[in-house]
């Protein structure tokens, strides 16, 4: 009889209803729209990271702080047996999907071919390319991801790499690889002489090549000069197979990608070649924090002088977007939720004053003081819940509209488009039912107000209200 | 008393004074009287006399400022809110004026809310309900909802709603008040049968000298005083005083301000 007569006094006041139902609705789909976007901003942004860095890294102690103005002294010494220790973990190994080292430089590129004379520091990256593309298929969310295009690095090709864009243009690279919206430097009006460095570098080079290393005639070439683990100077040639944008400028400028093994012959010369990291990409996500606390636990049981660091520490600009969507989903829902609060105060005060004389009736005939709380209560609650769930149902239609619209956006830190989509409530499902309950929830607090002034009218003046 | 039964309702001594701001208004000034079981009894008085305030403290939806009231023997004083509301969805049946329907449910619906309020079986409900429906003679309009029906057919809902209980009294304060006579003659009608078949103690708040025809226990109050008691069938209001059924009539001199 409580939900019947809730029910039908829903229906009743169908006007009153519809413009509160609709304030809950519109609320509900608000925030699962939101919801969805927010859930595929951080889906992308973490699967682009994983296919780039992997969940987890371990470090020579120190590195994360010290080392990125001196990644040579903080390789890490026989990482080959570290890491068959954490891959054939019993623990770990059904967790691991990839596990690759990756050795972190700093130095300086040249580009003295063909009349140039251009020369700037670099930040490069040595890994092994069979992984890193193996890497790159992750894909735990099931995203639209766009197909890997241009050149790529390969383990039959020890000397090939790629570099950023922006790092292209100053060494004045942009017609040699062929780059769009890539402008020619214009005439330097400077007569004086190089800078000794480039002078330097541009006859150190010209040593090592003849030293023995082969020239790749369809390539352009870039001479790496970077200081070995002892101090040393020492430079490779790297074949320039294409270009990988980075979407931030600082990156793009400095960005060099190569084999792990060109990036160690840099670094160590004919010392041991060590590796500043060793990358574990995980299958799941969620076994980061399981996977995490397994490795510190093996690399103090072996008295190893290592870290680990995962994705989200390596980046704190993902910590930032995530927190400045998160704060902005926050301030939406707390919008949300005053909107509901107020709309179904409103309405349930409106109800009890319409119907005291009701109230007035069913309480001489015998019910409670709680029955009439539980009544106007059961009424706030079903209104919520029947206008949540139309919110779910129409954030689900433009979630869907969204996605079939085929529009593209550009992530923060991303250098090409990728799909602009919703996650779909149902992908989301702890989203999904916390907007639900939450909302029947504020709905159900907020009728309490006027139940409660309801259940405290003294029968006699209820029955006396017209 | 020509029943020599114990009275179903007692009151000694009973005053009602309601605050206005300020002032003090004296509702029910020292009133003492008992009303017989099986009967039916009308509290008559001019406007403003206090007979509703009486009929509502009879029925447990007020409370006096003093004194004390005995219902099916029980001092209702000593209960709480939710054991008084117990107590009168058991005992008690209530006819308004208004006739105070809830609007969403049906008639066959109004009618059944009494019995869910004592726990009463499903079948049991049922059963109950359509007899009580066919009572009043609305078996045909049972699915129809307040809006729906007359005002004569609201009122049979609404004697039905207070009867299907089986309640030991029905208090209707001006039940005949909203119908035309041929209405009225009718629901008094219906009620003079209902009462001679389940034997329930009837009390009305009324102004229908239709109605007072009917009465075989007359309370005249004025001022919120019990003026005279009157047995027998067919008492008027301006016939002379009766001894009282207890106590004595009190004049506001007397009882002062409380």
């Amino acid at each position: 009889m409580l939900f019947k007569i809730a029910f039908r006094n829903i229906l009743r006041n169908r006007r009153r209803s519809l413009m509160t139902g609709s304030a809950v609705a519109v609320g509900a789909m608000a925030m699962l729209v939101f919801g969805g976007y927010i859930t595929y901003i951080f889906s992308a942004f973490e699967t682009g990271l994983v296919q780039r860095i992997g969940h987890l890294t371990v470090f020579r102690s120190g590195y994360f702080v010290f080392g990125a103005g001196n990644p040579a002294a903080y390789g890490i010494d026989d990482y080959q047996r570290v890491m068959r220790t954490i891959a054939d973990d019993p623990v770990l190994k059904p967790m691991i999907r990839v596990i690759t080292p990756t050795q972190s430089l700093l130095g300086i590129a040249g580009n003295f071919s063909g009349g140039n004379n251009a020369a700037k520091t670099f930040l490069g990256t040595g890994v092994i390319p069979s992984n890193q593309q193996r890497m790159r298929q992750w894909n735990e969310y099931d995203l639209p991801l766009p197909e890997t295009q241009g050149a790529q690095l390969s383990d039959d090709a020890p000397q090939r790499g790629l570099i950023g864009g922006g790092m292209a243009r100053i060494l004045g690279l942009c017609q040699t690889l062929k780059m769009l919206d890539c402008p020619a430097p214009p005439p330097s009006h400077d007569t004086a002489p190089a800078a000794p460095v480039d002078q330097n570098l541009a006859s150190l080079a010209q040593s090592e090549l003849s030293s023995g290393d082969v020239k790749n005639a369809s390539m352009p070439q870039l001479d790496l000069l970077s200081a070995t683990a002892s101090g040393a100077p020492n430079v490779v040639t790297l074949d320039v197979a294409g270009v990988a944008v980075q979407g931030v400028k600082e990156l793009d400028d400095n960005f060099v990608a190569m084999p792990l093994a060109l990036a160690q012959q840099l670094v160590y010369g004919r010392g041991e070649h060590k590796a500043t990291g060793i990358v574990l990409q995980l299958h799941r996500s969620e076994d980061m924090r399981a996977a995490r606390a397994r490795l510190q636990t093996l690399i103090a049981a072996q008295h190893l002088d290592l870290e680990v660091r995962d994705f989200a520490e390596l980046t704190p600009f993902y910590v930032q977007v995530v927190r400045l969507f998160s704060a902005i989903f926050l301030f939406i829902t707390l919008i949300m939720g005053v909107i509901v609060l107020f709309a179904v105060v409103n309405t349930m005060t409106m109800n009890v004053m319409e119907r005291t004389n009701e109230i007035g009736t069913i309480r001489a005939m015998g019910v409670r003081r709680n029955g009439i709380r539980a009544q106007f209560v059961t009424e706030g609650s079903l209104l919520g819940a029947i206008a949540a769930t139309v919110g779910v149902l129409l954030a689900f239609v433009v979630a869907a509209a969204i996605n079939h619209a085929g529009m593209t956006w550009l992530p923060p830190g991303n250098a090409t488009p990728v799909p602009f989509r919703l996650a779909l409530p149902s992908d989301h499902p702890p989203l999904l039912l916390g907007t639900w309950l939450g909302l029947v929830l504020v709905a159900t607090v907020a009728a309490l107000l006027p139940a409660n002034r309801a259940a405290r009218l003294p029968v006699v003046d209820a029955l006396r209200h017209v | 008393m020509s029943d020599a039964a114990a009275p179903v309702v007692r009151l000694e001594h009973v005053v009602k004074t309601y605050h206005a701001g300020a002032v003090d208004v004296a509702a029910i000034r020292d009133i003492s009287l008992d009303i017989p079981a099986h009967r039916f009894t009308m509290i008559v008085g001019p406007s403003g006399s206090g007979k509703t305030t009486l009929l509502n403290l009879i029925g447990c939806i007020d409370a006096p400022t003093t004194g004390r009231i005995e219902v099916c023997g029980e001092d209702v004083g000593r209960l709480r809110d939710n054991a008084l509301a117990d107590f009168r969805a058991r005992n008690i049946g209530f006819i308004f004026q208004a006739f105070s329907l809830v609007p969403v449910l049906s008639a066959y619906e109004n009618v059944e809310y009494p019995l869910l309020l004592v726990g009463m079986a499903a079948a049991e409900r049922r059963h109950r309900t359509l007899a009580m429906l066919e009572a009043v003679g609305l078996a045909a309009q049972a699915q129809q909802r307040p809006n729906e029906l007359s005002g004569g057919q609201k009122q049979r809902v609404a004697i039905a709603r207070a009867l299907v209980k089986q309640p030991t009294i029905v208090l209707a304060d001006e039940p005949t008040a909203n119908l035309d006579s041929a209405n009225g003659a009718a629901i008094i009608a219906l009620m003079r049968r209902m009462q001679a078949d389940q034997r329930i103690t009837f009390i009305f708040s009324t102004h229908d000298q239709q109605l007072m025809s009917h009465s075989e226990e007359t309370f005249v109050i004025r001022d919120g005083m019990l003026m005279r008691h009157e047995e027998g069938v067919g008492q008027e209001e301006d016939k002379p005083a009766a001894p009282l059924a207890r106590g004595e009539a009190i004049t506001a001199s007397e009882q002062g301000d409380r």
